[in-house]
């Protein structure tokens, strides 16, 4: 007789005012088995989970757990049930040692006190027996991403998790952390833990899934493996069309350098030097991508050219002109355009309405400012346009911004910074948390500029996006420029280990 | 890694401070007992209701919950134990009182906070001039009570010299501060309720998903820390005056606060923080009293509150607060 799953979700349906975010949704995870489930965002991953992890109730369907049904009624039950979650946002108390937070909950106690020591103890058997590599009395503040994930999944087992939810757990990792997370993953697998694996990231899913469930629009759209399934079929099945995955773009053609940076240092909110003596060129007509882990003074770096921050030291030219640091609208005059990294919090006044959003860069010009009052038929003309021209859904040109999805949200962002001359357009994280279908529209809104010859410098995060858009690229490491080069002339494994500082070579000038 | 570095830094300050202030305790011990003594007695005085409002808002914001309203806690308090204690003469249904009438206020600023989610520094404002308007309305100066707490020598240990006297013939709700300072002490760093608590205050989500009941802690916290609020309104009333004045608290609740701060929202650090409060006070009497001085009284009387307004100024470092306060928990 076969064994039952796990765990099954049999005909769970989930409604939220206005959305159905599941609907009649069927999954199954087998026995040492990792199980991807792939889908844009919003296309109810997240909500699926959380009713798995009972932080939601279900309107309608069952949770199977071996074959018994099963009541979820929170995250107690769920822990019981021996099911543990990895959070993409880490759920640790960063002030915290590993091994309080391990313990949180379900503390080991001798009398009244704690029992740390015993706590340490098992969880250094449980982090030898997995290879995970934990120490309980480190501080977690203290500790890189990639351990602070390990200690999440410590945390899991040490609640007896037989089937591990990992939410999106490669978001914040280096390509080399990633694989050292995949080969965890194995060795879990191997000794009978379950692993359901979510994420949007297509390589991944064909690297490490035993089988793949595919979600869209809350529905299950369908089950596959990655040897009956290419990339691209995964990629057209999430988004329902066909994808064009690689960026189409032609070569470029640079012309005169319109952004230099000279020895640039800046300091950071701590007062520490997170940008050091960074110096570069950009051209009109090319794009320059900046890779790197997060928190290496992109930000920071990214400020200061766009005039949000103030520089320590260095210079800052536009065709060849200095420029004063921390002077925004004297850079947007300069022909500057500037997608932020937080699109909620430094590219839109979430409040303000999608109209007001679109001139928040000219609203002090004409058309818009008419004398000291504000133009309203100008101002609602260019939104009809500008939505018309960028295809942003939103139900009225005037409803708050707020109520568009991230992906409108971005698009409100590029057409206010597209609708403008542009000369140099700096683009932070431009695609961090969109879907698939977005993605490839900003993309291609970018490399467009880069055809009318303006000069692109985008930094990210992901290394797919920097290799499909980027002509250059340079690799940040703890405040450093540690390489620049043509982008045919690198590949995705040199690139991973320069972020992770493990290579240093010399800057060509 | 900074933080620490800081921290030691800070850590051997206050040794050496206190190292400095034993020496000048000896000193002025061989040279007048008599003073020395009663100005270590004011001291242990001067600085009960500011321990027991410092562990109050220790209590609350360690679990996520900013007290700004301490000063109306006790001051509240303070009236209904001094009613109960004139119209029954009874002194523990006195103290049980004013500490259950903590207990409310801090009920309701929990309420306020988690259900409403009202900005917790309206919740303790509301709170302060709730009890300000509240005890001035139904204050009449024809109730008097007839007794106190009185200390209670603890034999043998009063005849040790200086310390004796100082410490061990006290009267109750001083005892009650100085224990509390250790049970909570050991409480939130050594027991899985204070882990809990400590949890609740910097991730609550975190906790949440590991099934902590957040809003519950946060309740429990912030009615035990009004419970303590109720028993400094009570020290005042009870045990160091005897009757009920107007605004009596005289902002003991805010220098509470800065206390906590000090101490960096520890029960030991905002210890030794309210001993140097109370010790600031005591000179500051004892100069009045003392008759030798040349300056203003008024400037000497300012020396707690302009100590105050030092270390809220961040003049002894910057200390790290929870993480969380006065944010409401919201499940997504």
């Amino acid at each position: 007789m076969e064994k039952p799953p796990v765990l099954e979700v049999r005909h769970v349906t989930k409604r939220f005012p206005g959305v159905l975010a599941n609907d009649d949704v069927s999954f199954s995870l087998n026995e040492g088995e990792i199980h991807v489930i792939l889908g844009e965002n919003g296309a109810g991953k997240t909500t699926l989970l959380n009713i798995i992890y009972g932080l939601y109730k279900p309107d309608q369907g069952e949770i199977f757990i071996d074959g018994q049904p099963i009541e979820i009624e929170g995250p107690h039950d769920a822990i019981r049930q021996g099911i543990g979650m990895v959070h993409q946002h880490f759920m640790l108390v960063e002030p915290f040692t590993v091994a309080e937070n391990i313990i949180l909950g379900e503390e080991i106690t001798k009398g009244l006190s704690l029992d740390i020591q015993r706590a340490a103890v098992e969880i250094m058997k449980i982090s030898e027996e997995y290879g995970l590599n934990v120490d309980p009395y480190a501080v977690v503040e203290d500790l890189p991403v990639g351990v602070r994930q390990r200690v999440e999944i410590v945390k899991a087992l040490f609640r007896k998790a037989r089937i591990l939810i990992l939410d999106e757990p490669t978001a914040v990792l280096t390509p080399q952390e990633a694989n050292e997370l995949f080969v965890i993953m194995r060795q879990l697998t191997k000794r009978g833990e379950s692993i359901i694996f979510i994420t949007h990231k297509l390589k991944e899913v064909m690297e490490v899934a035993d089988r793949i469930t595919v979600m869209r629009r809350g529905k299950v759209v369908g089950s596959t493996t990655p040897q009956q399934a290419t990339i691209n079929d995964l990629a057209n099945m999430m988004v329902g069309r066909e994808v064009i995955l690689s960026v189409n773009k032609a070569q470029a053609e640079p012309k005169d350098i319109i952004l230099e940076v000279r020895n640039l240092t800046v300091l950071g909110d701590q007062k520490n030097e997170v940008v050091k003596n960074v110096s570069f060129q950009l051209r009109g007509g090319e794009i320059l991508g900046i890779a790197g882990v997060q928190g290496n003074g992109q930000t920071e770096l990214v400020e200061v050219i766009t005039g949000l921050r103030e520089a320590q030291s260095g210079e800052l030219l536009i065709k060849g002109e200095p420029v004063p640091f921390g002077n925004p609208r004297n850079l947007i005059e300069h022909g500057m355009a500037h997608i932020p990294e937080d699109r909620q919090k430094h590219g839109l006044v979430l409040p303000y309405s999608v109209a007001d959003n679109l001139i928040l860069c000219t609203y002090y010009k004409q058309p818009f400012a008419k004398g000291i009052t504000r133009n309203d038929p100008a101002i609602l003309a260019n939104a009809t346009i500008q939505i018309e021209r960028f295809d942003v859904r939103t139900p009225s040109a005037l409803v708050p911004v707020s109520n568009l999805s991230g992906g409108n949200q971005q698009k409100v962002i590029v057409a206010r910074e597209f609708s403008r001359p542009v000369k140099v357009l700096i683009a932070n994280q431009p695609t961090r948390g969109l879907d698939v279908g977005s993605i490839e529209y900003i993309h291609q809104q970018i490399v467009n500029m880069r055809d009318e010859g303006a000069a692109v410098l985008v930094v990210s995060a992901e290394l797919d996006e920097i290799m499909s858009l980027a002509d250059r690229i340079a690799v940040m490491y703890h405040g450093e420029i540690v390489s620049i080069q043509q982008a045919d002339e690198v590949t995705r494994e040199e690139l991973g280990l320069l972020m992770a500082g493990s290579k240093k070579q010399p800057v060509p000038a | 890694m900074i933080n620490r570095i800081k921290l030691s830094k800070i850590l051997n300050l206050t040794t050496i401070a206190a190292a400095v202030a034993l020496i000048i305790v000896i000193f002025s011990y061989s040279r007048d007992a008599m003073v020395t003594q009663a100005v270590l007695n004011s001291m242990i005085r001067q600085s009960t209701p500011l321990i027991l409002g410092a562990l109050c808002g220790l209590m609350c914001e360690r679990s996520g919950i900013i007290n700004i309203g301490i000063e109306g806690q006790m001051l509240l308090s303070a009236f209904t134990g001094f009613i109960i204690s004139a119209t029954t003469g009874n002194l523990v249904l006195a103290v049980i009182s004013s500490i259950l009438t903590g207990a409310v206020l801090g009920l309701l600023l929990a309420f306020m906070s988690i259900n409403l989610k009202l900005d917790q520094i309206i919740g303790g404002t509301v709170i302060n001039i709730f009890a300000l308007g509240i005890t001035g309305y139904f204050y009449s100066q024809t109730l008097v009570a007839k007794t106190k707490l009185s200390p209670i020598p603890l034999e043998p240990l009063t005849q040790i010299p200086l310390i004796g006297p100082v410490l061990f013939n006290n009267p109750p709700i001083t005892y009650t501060a100085i224990l509390l300072v250790f049970v909570i002490q050991y409480m939130l760093f050594y027991t899985k309720w204070g882990l809990r608590i400590r949890a609740v205050g910097e991730h609550p989500r975190a906790a949440d998903t590991l099934g902590v009941n957040v809003n519950k802690t946060r309740y429990i916290s912030t009615i035990v820390g009004g419970a303590i609020a109720g028993l400094a309104g009570g020290f005042l009333t009870l045990e160091a005056v005897g009757s009920f004045e107007r605004a009596m608290t005289n902002g003991r609740g805010f220098v509470a606060l800065a206390v906590m701060i000090f101490g960096k929202w520890t029960p030991l650090g905002a210890w030794g923080a309210s001993l140097l409060f109370g010790l600031a006070s005591a000179v500051q009497t004892q100069l009045q009293f003392g008759g030798r001085l040349l300056i203003p009284h008024q400037f000497i009387g300012m020396l707690p509150y302009v100590l105050t307004i030092i270390v809220l100024a961040g003049f002894v470092g910057r200390a790290r607060p929870p993480a969380a306060e006065g944010k409401p928990y919201e499940k997504e």
